[in-house]
């Protein structure tokens, strides 16, 4: 076999870290930071990768594919420490915060309920994309959860862009995830009152673990909850879910998979700083108070450029693809009208093989005039070209709890 | 049989050598999900990329150990490519190569070597 084997466009990419990993001869494990979980990682015979600075479980025992359909399933449990924790506060509360940040991103956070959860993203002037997140009303101030790779990145931003507010890295908390349909009982269990929770609600529960930040969401598809523990406490919360036989550890790999069926967007592949949130099919997040006409149009960076996509179109949007045959067309894939000749039409920004889904799939911009669902187009992998039909997103319902 | 350092297993059959890919191999790759066979009759020379295998982690090439000819492939794993996790050393052999010369399997591995070679 060709060692390292080829995987086209994916330098930032978690296949290339894991390629990293396993394939790699020299580790440097030493520069990588540690989760609350590592030891127990280690423990419970985990595959580590380098994963945004972090040494991650990749997998367990089980492997990306078993993971991935026991969380469909019954319950799985992730590790999502590596993830920015931030609270932002302004003297005068939420409101003077909410009215800040909204000079930040595209999204109402007047308009959103204490213990309510609203995803967003960061824009640029261009109206491309910083990072995405997720933001919570906390009463009193406002919660936010960021990707690892741009946490400081993030933070740094939200300094500059509000000079009025303190922003505050929480870094004594693990975060976990628990996805999966037995999720809500297995963790009623242990905390209870988080059944009664809706998706996207927020809750501030005491625990035997110490106070826990839980919010009923995820990046899986499935319902379930995402749990910021103290971190000298979240490995004995994590050794007490793991006590339930419906509960399984699961990785990165199966993570990645889990989100890409569940259509969710990876940050650094599926959305960046070239891609607008109209061309990635997230115009849902910007509430008609932030639009033209509404009461707070505009003023967040990029406006001009998204509130127009809005009013008349992107010129490329995302969609999902869905390959004949077996073969996974991996990111990078470039994308063709036709089966011979003409220049690549757009590309692929995640693909691989879809457990749940039984058959490859993958997720990439096209021009809109292409991007009808039905429409046959060609990805070339390895030189031939082979044929792919835009398809619905996500490519497996999701099951939350509504 | 004999071992690459590309993490291939090679075993005389009669006139031809059946190919592999090595426990330790399918255990990195993870769980398979396609392989792409070449088609038998043709013509391979050592280092040529014969095999496609994409996991649920990432798309591997497997080369031709040996130079020869393809006289046949194993078709089953196009449509369960999971063999290649449950049985890498028997069912899960790739393809048959008729060797253009005697003597090309003598420099790869023995089971000993290899398994001191990953460690």
């Amino acid at each position: 076999m060709a060692w390292p084997e080829r995987v086209r466009g994916t330098d930032a990419g978690l296949i290339s870290q894991i390629k990293l990993a396993l394939f790699g001869r020299n580790r440097m494990s030493d520069a990588l930071s540690k989760t609350p979980l590592h030891a127990l990682h280690v423990e419970l015979g985990a595959k580590m990768v380098p994963f945004a600075g972090y040494d991650m479980p990749v997998q367990y025992g089980l492997g990306v594919m078993k993971e991935h359909q026991h969380t469909r399933a019954a319950a799985g449990l992730f590790d999502v420490s590596h993830m920015g924790q931030v609270i932002v506060r302004a003297e005068d509360g939420y409101k003077a915060v909410a009215q800040a940040m909204e000079g930040l991103v595209p999204v109402s956070l007047l308009g959103l309920a204490e213990n309510r959860q609203r995803y967003g993203f960061f824009t640029n002037d261009q109206g491309g994309i910083l990072d995405d997140l997720m933001m919570t009303n906390r009463g009193d101030h406002l919660f936010v959860v960021v990707n690892a790779a741009c946490k400081a990145d993030d933070i740094a931003h939200m300094r500059a862009g509000l000079p009025d507010c303190a922003v505050e890295e929480i870094t004594d908390r693990a975060l976990l995830a628990l996805q999966g349909p037995q999720a809500e009982a297995v963790l009623e269990e242990i905390v209870p009152g988080v059944q009664a929770m809706r998706f996207m609600d927020v809750a501030v529960m005491d625990s035997a673990y110490g106070e826990m930040w839980i919010s009923r969401s995820g990046y899986t598809g499935e319902d379930g909850y995402e749990i910021s523990v103290v971190a000298d406490q979240a490995e004995a919360f994590a050794r007490a879910l793991l006590a339930h036989e419906t509960v399984e550890p699961i990785g990165l790999g199966a993570r990645d998979s889990l989100r890409l069926e569940g259509g969710l967007c990876l940050y650094g592949h599926d959305i960046d700083t070239t891609t607008t949130p109209v061309e990635a099919g997230l115009a849902w997040a910007i509430q008609k108070v932030r639009r033209a006409g509404g009461d707070r149009a505009g003023g967040f960076p990029g406006a001009d450029v998204i509130l127009g996509q809005l009013e008349s179109g992107a010129p490329r949007n995302r969609v999902g693809l869905r390959p004949e045959g077996r073969a996974p067309m991996r990111e990078g894939t470039p994308l063709f009208a036709a089966t011979e000749g003409g220049d690549p039409v757009g590309i692929v920004t995640s693909g691989a093989f879809g457990p749940t889904l039984g058959a490859p799939m993958s997720m990439g911009y096209v021009p809109h005039e292409l991007s009808e669902t039905g429409t046959p187009l060609y990805g070339e992998v390895r030189g031939k070209r082979m044929p792919a039909t835009v398809a619905d997103l996500p490519f497996v319902p999701a099951n939350f709890k509504r | 049989m004999k071992f690459t350092e590309e993490h291939e297993w090679l075993r005389s059959d009669g006139d031809v050598v059946v190919v592999g890919i090595t426990e330790h191999a399918s255990e990195q790759l993870g769980d398979v999900v396609f392989v792409e066979l070449p088609e038998v009759g043709t013509q391979v020379t050592k280092g040529d990329e014969v095999v496609v295998i994409e996991s649920v982690k990432a798309a591997s090439d497997i080369m031709a150990p040996i130079d020869g000819e393809i006289t046949e492939i194993n078709e089953a794993l196009v449509d369960e490519p999971g063999k290649v996790n449950e049985d890498p050393l028997g069912d899960a052999w790739f393809f048959k190569v008729k060797p253009s010369d005697d003597g090309q399997m003598d420099d790869y591995m023995d089971e000993d070597a290899y398994k001191d070679f990953i460690g």
